[in-house]
């Protein structure tokens, strides 16, 4: 079995399946000839042409707007949008179009697409390269909004998201596109949308989070480990819909809750879960919920950058105010 | 019909029918639309003049939902679809009543959209029409994607997409029509340049002497024409639609026509416009000059004419009546359509709205 990064395992996924299914194209700015600018589609045009892996005009509201007319003639396009930071252009199209047109059409039309675009900062990037925006998103009925940690899930989710009937967004943490090498089967193998996974067992505490939080959230629960606190974590893997019954589950074990999202604080999705974890487990708890979250403010150039992201350490400091409460 | 003889930049107009149902233009007129034709295409405009006129009644009446009328562009309308084939898909924008109904939408559809019900969006499957859309402009991305997808297909479908004058200031507009020209798609832009966008009139919409003209940037053809003469818009549409199912790529269309009504039944245009000016543009009725046409080649004898509009007449208010008997008040609706499996929270979100519902029925509040 071979050990792949995310960037390899998203191109695996998406080159197994346009064999598969040949109703999919990709296409977007620089998909095809240069393989993307993180070389996630590299050698797909050179595989399946240029048909296929449409290089198209710089233009993200078209991108997205003419994936909407793709899927209603019958193919299943994947859209990049090359930086999350570039998505508002985009999101007429797809609020106003992409989350709505079963609903409009009472079923008569179903937009099975999936739009594609790294996200998050943590790269040293330019303005505008390190948003993460996924709350808009999650906000939108009738999208399923799906964020892998790892490469493993990035193939297994990704083979869901395509063989889903609905729209999805495939939000890939770019930060951590080669931090890791996974086991990666070839062939099929899917990971369900709508499922979050305990990646670490713990009794003391939970902590959630998705795409490149995830790892910090490991790295702290590894940093409070001696002290005596045993952290569970939770990835969340898809943000919408939410699978909420895990995270409840786990608080009614732990009674003490961390939640960690790189996005601005007011409106993230960190508060929806604590709405939730009121909803479901507010009896269970035995200290108020913590949330470890990016500032309310633009992120910061590369220089600052590391004072916005969350980090292992942060998130340990929240973990012992949660248990030491 | 040469496209290039109307190359906007060279400031020429397709004309065919002048506004006393003289033709002016014999050689531009097809050979398929002949006195026979014309009274087909005329029958679907009175058709479509009574199905407005019924649906501001049944506004006003408190019976629909805001409603935006087509009256004084039903040239713009059936001369335009008329020329489609069953399997050349409609995008409208939401002043295309006369063009959906002759793509094959059910009238009684329609009027359950304005009605408020969105099954009244539900097109039968083999109607190769999308839905009404609203956010200016953004459904012609959509049109450029179908005709992209017949294109990769190698199918020899066209996509005839809509929109108004407004428009046209919009991106998206514009990155359509640059995909389509870059990528030689197999669709027709047609623009119903009415006049205004609700207040603004087209000068603020943009410096260009025409909008056709964008065309010329974008590297296909574009054309102005007469959008109030049925003959002049069949021939136009005819002839992109040739062009665009040959492999062409796609033509742009600026029809000029002029709203007569209201923006919606919303608007109040005494705000921005004067009587004098719409009463100066009533002569160009675009129904007026194809029966002057009809009636001096004979092809209009009174008693039918007058049958017509009656028959139609009855036959709107019953096309309501069933649009309103049709029409699904059941609450499950607002949950069903968002996925092809609900969600749990969403089917634990309707289960609450039963629950009030029930509640509310036994507290006897209806």
């Amino acid at each position: 079995m071979a050990k792949l990064n995310l960037v390899e395992a998203i191109n695996l996924a998406l080159k197994e399946e346009m064999a598969r299914d040949e109703t999919i194209i990709l296409l977007g700015e620089d998909v095809g000839r240069l393989g993307g600018v993180f070389r996630v589609t590299d050698g797909l045009q050179a595989l399946y042409g240029p048909n296929r892996v449409i290089d198209t005009p710089l233009a993200e509201a078209a991108i997205v707007g003419t994936s909407v007319g793709l899927a209603l003639g019958g193919f299943k396009p994947v859209p990049e949008i090359q930086f999350m930071g570039f998505l508002p252009a985009a999101l007429d199209q797809i609020i106003c179009h992409v989350s709505r047109y079963r609903n409009r059409s009472r079923g008569r039309f179903s937009l099975p697409l999936v739009i594609r675009m790294p996200y998050g900062a943590g790269i040293h990037a330019p303005e505008h390269h390190s948003e993460s925006t996924e709350a808009i998103l999650a906000h939108l009925p009738g999208l399923k909004v799906v964020i892998p940690s790892n490469p493993y899930d990035a193939k297994g989710l990704l083979l869901a998201a395509l063989r889903d009937p609905d729209p999805v967004i495939f939000l890939e943490p770019k930060r951590i596109y080669r931090a890791s090498r996974d086991e990666v089967p070839e062939g099929d193998y899917l990971v369900p949308l709508g499922q979050a996974k305990v990646v670490r067992e713990g009794t003391d505490v939970t902590v959630v989070a998705w795409g490149a939080m995830v790892r910090e959230a490991l790295r702290a629960a590894d940093l409070v480990a001696p002290e005596g606190i045993a952290a569970e974590v939770i990835d969340l893997r898809t943000i919408s819909p939410m699978d909420d019954e895990t995270i409840a589950a786990s608080i009614q074990k732990t009674g003490r809750g961390v939640i960690v999202h790189e996005a601005c604080r007011t409106g993230g999705l960190a508060a929806e879960i604590m709405a939730r974890l009121q909803e479901k487990a507010f009896l269970s708890l035995a200290a108020p919920l913590e949330r470890v979250t990016g500032f309310d403010t633009i992120v910061p150039l590369l220089k600052l950058e590391d004072h916005y992201l969350p980090d292992a350490g942060r998130i340990g400091r929240a973990i012992r105010k949660v248990v030491h409460f | 019909m040469n496209l290039q003889d109307f190359d906007p930049l060279l400031g020429r107009r397709v004309e065919i029918l002048d506004p006393q149902g003289q033709v002016v233009k014999e050689d531009l007129r097809p050979a398929a639309l002949d006195d026979a034709k014309l009274v087909e295409l005329y029958d679907r405009m009175v058709w479509l003049r009574v199905a407005d006129q019924e649906a501001m009644v049944l506004q006003r009446a408190g019976r629909m939902g805001t409603y935006a009328p087509t009256l004084g562009q039903e040239a713009a309308n059936i001369g335009s679809a008329a020329v489609l084939q069953m399997q050349d898909w409609l995008v409208p924008s939401f002043r295309e009543m006369g063009a959906m109904l002759l793509h094959g939408v059910p009238l009684e559809l329609i009027y359950q959209y304005w009605m408020g019900c969105e099954w009244g969006s539900h097109f039968p499957e083999h109607v190769r029409v999308l839905p009404i859309c609203a956010p200016v402009g953004t459904q012609t991305l959509h049109g450029v994607g179908l005709a992209w997808a017949a294109k990769l297909k190698g199918e020899p479908t066209v996509t005839l997409i809509y929109f108004g004058d407004g428009a046209t200031s919009k991106g998206d507009f514009h990155e359509a029509m640059n995909f389509a020209g870059v990528f030689r798609l197999p669709c027709v832009f047609f623009c119903q340049n009415n006049q205004y966008a609700i207040s603004v009139p087209r000068t603020i919409q943009t410096a260009a002497a025409t909008l056709a003209q964008k065309a010329v940037a974008y590297g296909f053809p574009g054309l102005v024409v007469d959008g109030n003469d049925l003959m002049a818009v069949y021939a136009a549409t005819q002839a992109a639609v040739a062009h665009a199912r040959s492999g062409e790529g796609p033509v742009f269309i600026e029809a000029q026509t002029y709203r007569l009504g209201p923006h919606t039944t919303a608007d109040d245009p005494s705000r921005y416009r004067t009587p004098a000016e719409v009463e100066s543009q009533e002569q160009y009725d675009p129904l007026r000059r194809v029966r002057l046409y009809l009636e001096g080649r004979g092809l209009l004898p009174a008693p039918e004419e007058t049958a017509r509009w009656e028959r139609y007449q009855t036959e709107v208010k019953e096309t309501a009546k069933k649009a309103e008997a049709a029409i699904s008040l059941n609450p499950d609706d607002i949950f069903a359509y968002h996925y092809a499996t609900m969600p749990p929270y969403l089917a634990s979100q309707q289960a609450y709205l039963h629950r009030l519902l029930a509640a509310r029925k036994e507290a006897g509040h209806g």
